[in-house]
């Protein structure tokens, strides 16, 4: 495991994106460039991604990057791919698609499971904000329940879907959950998928003060609360062998009870006035989900 | 040069071989689907270096085209009616992004109701998107035009449809003359670099959300806004006016055939009818434009080659001075008229010796167009002109009013 102290200290996200203040996409964002070098080509459809970008003629990535539109993400993605072979230039960058969840699980779906099922050689990457924020926080399919949206105006009624599930379904070779609060999780699994072939998804989970409503102080802390509570849980699935990874597997071992999502639900105003009924139902799937993964845990060696 | 007898299917996959396509991606739909299943088949032999995608659907068939061709690559996709429907945001992406793709339209009616026969109501119906669009008469044609279009799209920046007419085109065989791999090779060179720049050694954002006014880049530079950009396409586009000509003219030197560029004409010298159109109807037309002429009728015919941009000083040209223009439309502007129609009225308003421009609307949803129904389409507006008619509603052709309830 890579250490924060080890990690190169050049800087490809520049100072003065348009970003919210504390938001996690950035961290994350920081995490991946620095992982691949630079060495990359961002495929980036419409997201809170694109604003942070910039606006034509600067940009705040110094990075090449690629917009394309909201559903196509990884149909432009495999293009860029094929295009470069066809060019004999594939070796010059690593194809990086990269969406919210809105671009995922939602409206860009359908060209992932393609590009899927092709196994087209790109690493993808969700970052998982939990609605549309850059429309103004309207719910998407990884939504949490209980979550206040600008369309579920009394909370959601259902939980989200599980999209790394739905990759590994696929049979792709590589499939990583991460949390940009743990940006040396981050790296270690961007370092991991640029070494693969084949198409490599990583979800990665990005607290946004913005649309959550906390304090974008708290960023971090709620990034880590989301682990603690198994909420987001660390773990990586390669050619079909589950791992927890970092904190989760180390709350895995320690046997210790997690955190009460309770906790994670009253730091967030997006849960304000979440019925008691509805926060044992999260604490229920919760439970479920990490006993489902602990079961599945290979630990190393 | 060898002739084989082949379809219109075949001669679109035969030029989109020559012209070295670099990455392939389509998505199967009737009529188009033979062009996906030969491409497919020659690059999975070996016979054609490419990448074949087999995409998901129509719209990633245009995403991985856009992909590929921002990094320089000579991308080509085709569909049709209802596949080029659910392209539609990427037609636009595809023309705003100034990328050379070019793509086959094997023109199909749109649903609803099913049908999966000929008009050209979904070619026509992406005519603003920003793209060339031209259309073709027969096989030989295709051929040619689909290899024409891929030096059309990157002399300009701007991708390029070549639309033709589903069954009675795709599925119909003809005699083509093949050129050789050499021939082609010489006429038409490797894409040069892309107006994009997708370097890790000078990293760009490509496409990025651009403000309406112009702005300085981190150099000072004063760079274009939207609308510039914008106007820039269109100016490009425009440029096609003149290189869809002049390659049409180097294709015939070499390997020995012209189109005629922007439009064809037929008969046209003396003529006072002039009879328009896209597609497979202007060969009809000439076989039309000779029985009229058999009944003391001068007429001609002129068919629309490049049908955007719109060849506006090409048909005053044509047009000037005779008595009458009767456009056939395979498609309408639901609730105006045919889009040739109204597109060619415009072209003519106010002109010195502007025609008299009647509109028939014809074929919708593979209705057989006989040459008969024609000429007597010509007959009856050559009456409804004797009477004094200035502005005539289209007619629909062949239209069945009994059954309609
Ligand atoms: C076809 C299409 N539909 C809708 C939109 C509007 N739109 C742009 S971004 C967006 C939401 C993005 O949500 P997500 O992918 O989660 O990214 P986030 O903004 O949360 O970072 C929507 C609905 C669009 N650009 N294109
Ligand atoms: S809305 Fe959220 S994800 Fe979007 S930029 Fe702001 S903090 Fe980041
Ligand atoms: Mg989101």
């Amino acid at each position: 495991m890579t250490r924060v102290s080890e990690l190169s200290t050049t800087e490809y996200l520049l100072s003065g994106n348009r970003a919210c203040a504390g938001c996690g996409l950035g961290i994350g964002l920081r995490a991946i460039t620095k992982a691949l070098d630079g060495k990359m080509v961002l495929v980036n459809p419409a997201s809170c991604l694109t604003v942070l970008g910039g606006m034509y003629p600067i940009s705040s990535l110094d990075v090449p990057w690629i917009n394309v539109a909201f559903p196509s993400t990884a149909s432009s993605a495999a293009g860029v791919r094929a295009g470069l072979r066809a060019m004999r230039r594939e070796g010059e960058m690593t194809v990086l698609a990269m969406a919210g969840d809105g671009g995922t699980a939602d409206i860009g779906m359908q060209a992932l499971s393609g590009a899927a099922e092709r196994d087209d050689d790109f690493i993808y990457v969700c970052y998982d904000n939990e609605a549309y924020m850059n429309t103004g926080t309207q719910r998407s399919g990884s939504t949490p329940a209980g979550a206040r949206t600008t369309t579920t105006w009394t909370g959601k009624r259902e939980n989200p879907k599980d999209v790394p599930a739905i990759m590994e379904a696929h049979g792709i070779g590589y499939i990583a959950s991460t949390n940009a609060a743990f940006p040396t999780d981050v790296y270690d699994k961007v370092l991991k998928a640029r070494d693969r072939r084949g198409l490599r998804y990583i979800h990665m989970n990005t607290p946004c003060p913005s649309g959550w409503s906390f304090d974008p102080k708290d960023t971090v802390k709620l990034g880590r609360l989301a682990v603690d509570t198994g909420v987001v849980v660390l773990y990586e699935i390669e050619d079909g062998v589950f791992r927890l990874t970092g904190r989760s597997a180390s709350l895995a071992k320690s046997g210790k009870p997690l955190v009460p999502v309770a906790e994670y639900l009253a730091a967030q105003g997006r849960f304000r006035g979440v019925s008691d009924e509805t926060a044992a139902e999260i604490q229920s799937w919760v439970d479920a989900r990490w006993a489902g993964y602990g079961a599945r845990h290979t630990p190393v060696g | 040069m060898t002739t084989r007898l082949m379809t219109g299917n075949d001669a679109a996959a035969t030029a989109v071989k020559l012209a070295r396509a670099q990455v392939i991606a389509a998505y199967p739909i009737t009529p188009q689907s033979p062009v996906v299943e030969q491409l497919s088949r020659w690059v999975e032999e070996g016979e054609l270096p490419a990448e074949f995608v087999a995409v998901e659907s129509e719209h990633s068939a245009l995403s991985v085209c856009i992909g590929a061709s921002t990094v320089g690559a000579r991308a080509f996709t085709a569909t049709s009616a209802n596949g080029l429907a659910y392209m539609t945001e990427q037609i636009w992406w595809a023309a705003g992004a100034r990328l050379p793709i070019v793509m086959c339209v094997v023109n199909r009616a749109m649903a609803a109701p099913w049908n999966v026969l000929n008009d050209q109501q979904d070619s026509m119906s992406v005519r603003d998107a920003g793209w060339v669009q031209l259309y073709c008469r027969d096989d030989q044609e295709i051929l040619d035009t689909t290899a024409q279009a891929f030096r059309v799209a990157e002399r300009i920046n701007v991708p390029v449809m070549v639309c033709y007419d589903g069954f009675l085109l795709s599925h119909t065989m003809m005699p083509v003359d093949v050129p050789s791999p050499a021939e082609v090779d010489a006429f038409l060179p490797p894409r040069t670099a892309p107006l994009q720049i997708v370097e890790v050694s000078d990293p760009r954002n490509v496409g990025p959300v651009t403000p309406a006014d112009p702005r300085e880049d981190a150099d000072g530079a004063l760079q274009p806004g939207y609308m510039e950009l914008r106007a820039m396409h269109n100016a490009s586009l425009l440029q096609a006016l003149e290189v869809v000509p002049a390659v049409d003219a180097e294709w015939s030197e070499a390997v020995g055939r012209s189109w005629g560029g922007l439009v064809g004409e037929y008969l046209l010298d003396d003529a006072e009818i002039v009879l328009v159109a896209a597609g497979s109807l202007v060969t009809q037309l000439t076989l039309v434009a000779e029985t009229l002429r058999a009944e003391g009728v001068r007429a001609g015919a002129l068919g629309i080659r490049c049908y955007r941009p719109f060849p506006a000083d090409a048909l005053r040209d044509r047009l000037a001075s005779r008595a009458l223009a009767l456009v056939y439309d395979k498609a309408l502007s639901y609730g105006n008229e045919g889009p040739i129609c109204g597109d060619l009225k415009a072209a003519l308003y106010s002109m010195d010796g502007e025609p008299a421009v009647y509109g028939a609307i014809c074929g919708l949803g593979g209705r057989d167009v006989t040459l008969e129904h024609l000429a007597q389409a010509a007959r009856d507006a050559l009456s409804d002109l004797e009477a004094g008619v200035a502005h005539r509603a289209p007619v629909w052709i062949d239209l069945a009013e009994g059954s309609m309830r």
